[in-house]
């Protein structure tokens, strides 16, 4: 059977494909493109839908005027400029990125500090470190609001592990870590800190692996202090996993929500309102998405200055 | 040249003779060193886990280490949070096939075949991963009610996998621009389409990568908060960071079983970490720096 229709089907090929022949580099060529890009398409309209239109629906809808009834009936007519100047207007937009520029700076002078540091300390060889190093990664796997939960019984003022810990110590045993405006933000800076410092210290340490261990050892041959061997040769050696490992670090501090709405849902006083918890607090619990998005677009302004440095980082990196 | 070089050999353990005792301490102590900075990093999970453990301290302070071991604060979070739980893993399997059959892919023909438009497709791929996610919700939710995915699996499942897509894409791009053209060249000449290279050669050699991507699209959907916060308006579709989130505003006095909760939603991040600690470095450092 299947030598006949072997047989039966090898000349009908045959005899068209000459004819096939003449245009085929032009058409084989278009062919192959389309199949090719076969494999990349779906990529690219998933990410037109869920990245792109995203950013030009956000434009669209800071210039509308949503209210609850909106979901039901459908209309949410345009209206100039009113969400803007009402957003900026309000005390609240100043406060939230006053607080956001904190928590940022705050977030990654810490993360980034202690990660280094525990990077290098990593570098040394002892018995233990590769399991020591793998376990630290732990806080940084566990769900981000789940974190937060665990944080605000730590911090808790009465009862928390936190204040029993100072009060033993004599200490003042009765701070008010997230209870107060004054010192809610500073706590939230805190727990942000120890989530991001796993993620900072597994991607300097695999940098520190990259550098050429003769330069180590051409300097201790030199004479160069411990401190002048970092200064001289691992900083500037590490400098674009620096610049990467900041970046990322900021774009996913800028945006921060589930951990502030854990921690303290953006109180108490709004004094833990930062932009990504206003986008949430206006469109979500206000239901007023186009106020949202005029902070959403705020948010994404923020981040695109930051982009443009990433890439450039990536960039001469390449190169 | 091997007497030589042994001449100096046992000279060096002679005079160094209290020596290696110090080298051997010193290391031992940056063990220990090690050890205490570990404990102070994961002294926040033990808490949680303690915490569990003491259901009964309800609003009181919790002791250092439990009594007994009271096992009611996980019987009472499975009751309560059981069925978010298995609603965060379906929701978190689902993500990951969306994300490895849709990245995947995209990663070998960005990788492999040489078309015009590569590069600004793989420069938006990295825009993306830039793009705050509340915005993304922001102007989701309104295109989700128009399209019925509001309170969906589907819908939750979609936006879940936007959390890996990009990173999976420059992952395994990163991985599958090394595979030789030669290898790819040879499967075509014995005839196989593109599609079948794909899936019979590229594919198994870049097992590695999509275990990678695999996990951390797993691990992105399961931590989601913010999706499944915003694009649902019900209780039909909740994953168990929603549940425990809503729990403590109903229930401020129960943290034992808000905790034993808490401590169920990490199971999955503790067992990747100890069966897949080498993918997880790998994907840490391959997906972020490269």
């Amino acid at each position: 059977m299947s030598a006949t229709t072997a047989s039966a089907t090898a000349p009908d090929t045959r005899q068209p494909a000459p004819a096939v022949k003449k245009p085929d580099p032009a058409r084989a060529r278009r062919r192959r493109r389309l199949s090719q890009w076969g494999f990349i398409a779906p990529a690219v309209v998933f990410m037109v839908l869920f990245f792109g239109y995203p950013l030009v629906r956000n434009v669209l809808m800071s210039f509308q005027d949503y209210s609850p009834s909106t979901f039901f009936d459908g209309k949410a007519p345009f209206n100039g400029t009113d969400n803007w100047s009402k957003v900026f207007q309000d005390d609240l937009f100043g406060k939230a990125l006053w607080h956001t520029i904190a928590f940022t700076v705050g977030s990654l002078i810490g993360q980034f500090g202690i990660g280094l540091a525990l990077a290098v300390f990593f570098t040394k060889k002892f018995p233990l470190n590769g399991i020591l190093r793998s376990l630290i990664l732990l806080p940084w796997l566990v769900p981000m609001v789940v974190s937060g939960i665990v944080w605000r019984r730590i911090l808790d003022q009465d009862t928390g592990v936190l204040n029993t810990f100072l009060d033993t110590l004599g200490m003042d045993g009765a701070t008010p870590w997230l209870t107060s405006p004054g010192m809610a933000l500073f706590s939230v800076i805190l727990v942000n800190i120890w989530i991001g410092i796993p993620f900072n210290m597994v991607i300097l340490y695999g940098g520190l692996q990259e550098i050429p261990k003769e330069l180590y050892e051409a300097a201790s041959l030199d004479g160069a202090s411990a401190w002048r061997t970092f200064r001289s040769i691992t900083l500037p050696l590490l400098k674009p996993v620096i610049t990467v490992v900041l970046v990322l670090g900021f774009m996913s501090t800028v945006k921060i929500l589930d951990l502030i709405l854990a921690l303290t849902d953006g109180g108490p006083a709004d004094a833990t309102q930062t932009l990504g918890t206003l986008t949430y607090q206006n469109s979500f619990v206000q239901l007023d998405f186009g106020a949202g998005a005029v902070v959403g677009n705020v948010l994404i302004l923020i981040s695109a200055v930051f982009a443009v440095f990433y890439l450039r980082a990536n960039r001469s990196e390449g190169k | 040249m091997s007497t030589t070089t042994a001449a100096p050999a046992p000279a060096t353990p002679a005079p160094a003779g209290p020596r290696p005792a110090t080298p051997a301490k010193r290391r031992w102590g940056a063990t220990v060193a090690g050890v205490l900075i570990l404990c102070v990093m994961l002294f926040p999970l033990y808490w949680m886990l303690n915490t569990a453990l003491q259901p009964e301290s309800g609003l009181l302070e919790v002791a250092p280490v439990p009594h007994e071991v009271d096992l009611s604060g996980f019987t009472s979070a499975i009751r309560e949070q059981g069925g978010h739980l298995l609603t965060s893993l379906a929701v978190a399997f689902g993500a990951v096939v969306i994300c490895l059959a849709i990245a995947a892919p995209a990663a070998y023909g960005l990788a492999q075949f040489k078309l015009r438009g590569t590069r600004t497709i793989v420069f938006g791929t990295l825009i993306t991963q830039m793009v705050p996610g509340i915005v993304i919700a922001n102007a989701l939710y309104s295109a989700y009610v128009d399209l019925g995915l509001v309170n969906s699996y589907f819908g939750l499942m979609l936006a879940d996998a936007s959390l890996g897509i990009p990173f999976a894409i420059v992952l395994m791009r990163s991985f599958m621009v090394a595979i030789p053209t030669e290898v790819i060249e040879a499967a075509e000449v014995d005839g196989a389409g593109r599609l079948r290279t794909f899936v019979q050669v590229v594919l198994p050699m870049s097992r590695n990568c999509l275990i990678t991507a695999g996990l951390f699209s797993f691990l992105y959907a399961w931590s989601d908060f913010m999706f499944a916060l915003t694009l649902n308006t019900t209780d039909d579709v909740k994953p168990v960071t929603l549940g425990i989130y809503q729990y403590i505003g109903a229930h401020v006095g129960d943290w034992g079983s808000v905790m034993a909760a808490s401590v169920l939603s990490a199971i999955p991040a503790a067992v990747l970490l100890v069966l897949a600690q080498k993918y997880i470095a790998a994907g840490i450092t391959g997906g972020s720096v490269k």
